[in-house]
């Protein structure tokens, strides 16, 4: 009896000794939507990566990544991603955090991490409150980084720069004709500053702007507000769309016969799937977007590659995000020496590290740095079925933006 | 602009009177409270989106089994879940919320959260006053129409017809003069789910196939059937026509508040409700029976 005992110790004893040989990881996301299944790929991928070639050098001893897939569920509720992240925390008991996607659920999630004092790299919330949260309570807030996307204000400075792109091509085209530009964003937080800089902004890049549509981002049919675009005489539509609602006016514009050509923020278009979901009427359609096929930096075409001959279909920005989020950790905790989170914040304050969606360095609120050399974001517009990349220019794989026959 | 709204109303009417019918027949004359109903539809969707572009069926073959499919789905629905409670309408109403909640999770875990399209029947648009209507949109028109006419032919036409009102208007007398209640309750909600399948079939390809597209579409019923007034099939007709005409009014005359058009539409139909809690056509409905 006795020595059952001691062997079972002795195994327990093990075991222990293996699990301290693992660095805990909580991959947290909608696991049923696009968001979560890109968020676990990512993750899965650069385990597989950083196990692979020997693990993570903590201190000079080799320890092996374990993910822990958490269901956040928090496209349908918020409470389901705080008891997600709860759980990790408590009964996994896991050593970071990476992920999110909704800013309600992740601003949520943000403060469960701040009470347990864990590191949480963000990779799908722009909302600005996260970042402006490190700014006012640095104590607090620390262990937050926005890994992906850039934040809402950059975001707007890119779209604006696509919709320049699009408007010069527009003139050019079109013999310098002012192109006309309708608004369409759903009615949410996240869309009031963008619509407020569009309609003060638009003028002065001389685009004539002949009216705003503010649909439910969860709208069905948007049928009658493209009748309305239409008979404005729109040659561009500013989207400025994160909901379901951006497949139903993909698809709709392309059902009418709009001339107007979809310019901006459109989140359902990045996916791969938006082409079969808009029945393939969404012909010119273009978003922002995060990763492609084209040569941000180095790591981007092999990721890009790499990801979807294995999960057959191409990446989101979740899945950059996630797998960059890891690469960065194993980066600096291997420059701290440690696993221990206080000692790893001033590491990533200081880390510039080259990402596949650009160079990544944070700024006071712990968000992106955006600019040249940095984080940009790309454009991609939906042409014949594929996504093609078409800003910014310069860089290697970018293609030519196309406007319909008038 | 008015050439917009008569004709985007119009159209968004005839959407709407689609999924309304078989709920007006269900909820409205059969008084039986099946909030699964649009989970049908939503069932009907899927199905038609699985045989028509995974299994690459034809149009007319995937829709047909899709209808065929859905309800005989329902009637099993019917004879485990609802007719062991079908004397407690609130029971009734618990169930079947419960069923449609579990249809959701169903879709969810089979297809996931994904968005999915499907292919329009009919491609191609009519200029109709300079406005684009495509013909998926007319078909749907056409449907409806049709759909109408044959749900008023059965109720009023037919000895199932006059069960189904009779057994509506009075359970227990019905059941005195011999008739078999419960299998006019599983026919009348056979015959329900069968519109909602059908407008499944035609619908979706309009609008994006997805777990909890049943959600959106049972408020707008449930406003439609109630301010038309319960059991009338005109008054379901005319309140989709109204829900459809005050939308495109809200779209056309506030571009940047066209988020409040469900909004405005379920105002105007609390307000007709204070002016007439029967609804437009209740009374028309009680003279009636």
């Amino acid at each position: 009896m006795l020595r059952t005992l001691l062997a079972a110790a002795a195994a327990a004893a093990i075991a222990g000794g293996a699990q301290a040989q693992t660095v805990k990881i909580a991959i947290l996301g909608p696991m049923a939507f696009v968001q979560g299944e890109n968020h676990w790929a990512g993750a899965e991928m650069a385990r597989d990566e950083i196990n692979k070639a020997g693990g993570i050098n903590v201190g000079g001893k080799r320890v092996q990544i374990e993910l822990i897939r958490a269901d956040t569920n928090e496209i349908q509720s918020v409470p389901d991603a705080t008891n997600a992240i709860e759980r990790v925390i408590t009964r996994d008991k896991v050593d970071f955090l990476v992920g999110g996607f909704r800013s309600e659920a992740v601003l949520a999630m943000q403060e469960v991490a701040a009470d347990n004092k864990k590191l949480f790299l963000g990779a799908g919330a722009a909302h600005p409150q996260l970042g402006a949260k490190v700014e006012k309570d640095y104590n607090r807030f620390k262990y937050w980084f926005r890994v992906t996307p850039l934040h809402v204000g950059d975001l707007v400075k890119a779209s604006f720069a696509v919709l320049g792109v699009a408007a010069a091509q527009f003139r050019q085209e079109r013999k310098g004709a002012t192109p006309k530009v309708a608004i369409i964003a759903e009615k949410a937080i996240w869309t009031e500053g963008i619509v407020k800089a569009a309609q003060a902004n638009f003028p002065k890049m001389k685009l004539d702007l002949v009216g705003l549509w503010q649909p439910s981002a969860v709208a069905t049919d948007v049928s009658a507000e493209l009748a309305g675009i239409k008979r404005s005489g729109a040659d561009l539509v500013f989207t400025v769309l994160s909901g379901p609602v951006g497949i139903v006016v993909g698809r709709q514009m392309g059902e009418q016969q709009l001339a107007a050509v979809a310019v901006g923020i459109n989140v359902e278009a990045q996916k791969d799937e938006f082409w079969q979901a808009t029945a393939g009427k969404a012909q010119f359609v273009s978003t922002l977007e995060t990763v492609s096929e084209v040569e941000m930096t180095p790591k981007t075409v092999p990721f890009y590659n790499a990801f979807r001959a294995r999960f057959k279909k191409g990446p989101t920005y979740n899945a950059a995000g996630a797998y960059d989020a890891l690469h960065l950790l194993k980066e600096a905790i291997e420059k701290a020496g440690t696993t221990d989170t206080e000692k790893l914040i001033p590491v990533l304050e200081k880390t510039i590290f080259t990402g596949v969606g650009g160079v990544i360095e944070f700024d006071k609120r712990h968000d992106l740095i955006f600019g040249p050399g940095r984080v940009t974001g790309l454009a991609i517009q939906w042409q014949d079925g594929h996504k093609i990349p078409f800003w910014p220019a310069g860089v290697k794989g970018i293609k030519p933006f196309k406007l319909p026959a008038p | 602009m008015i050439q917009d709204i008569l004709v985007t109303g119009l159209v968004n009417g005839g959407v709407y009177a689609l999924l309304a019918i078989g709920f007006s027949l269900i909820f409205g004359v059969a008084r039986i409270v099946n909030i699964a109903h649009t989970a049908f539809y939503m069932l009907a969707a899927y199905s038609f989106y699985t045989l028509l572009v995974r299994a690459e069926m034809g149009f007319a073959l995937a829709g047909i089994v899709s209808v065929a499919a859905v309800v005989a789905l329902s009637v099993l629905c019917y004879k485990l879940v609802i007719e062991p409670v079908r004397e407690h309408e609130s029971a009734v109403l618990i169930a079947t919320i419960a069923l449609a909640l579990i249809f959701q999770e169903l879709m969810l875990l089979a297809y996931g959260g994904n968005y999915l399209g499907i292919p329009s029947t009919l491609e191609g648009v009519l200029i109709l006053f300079g406005v684009s209507i495509p013909y998926q949109r007319l078909l749907i028109l056409a449907v409806a129409a049709a759909m109408l006419a044959a749900t008023w032919f059965l109720l009023y036409r037919t000895r199932l017809g006059l069960a189904i009102r009779a057994t509506a208007n009075d359970l227990e007398v019905a059941n005195l003069m011999g008739m078999n209640v419960e299998r006019v309750a599983m026919a009348t909600v056979g015959i329900s789910v069968a519109l909602a399948a059908v407008a499944g079939v035609v619908v979706a390809p309009v609008f994006v196939v997805d777990p909890f597209m049943w959600l959106s579409p049972l408020v707008t019923m449930l406003a439609i059937v109630v301010l038309g007034g319960l059991g009338s099939l005109k008054g379901s007709l005319i309140g989709a026509l109204i829900i459809g005409y005050v939308e495109a009014i809200t779209v056309f005359a506030l571009p940047a508040g066209a988020f409040l058009k469900g909004a405005v539409a379920l105002t105007i139909m609390v307000v007709v409700l204070l002016a007439r809690p029967e609804g437009l056509f209740g009374v028309a409905f009680e003279e009636e029976r």
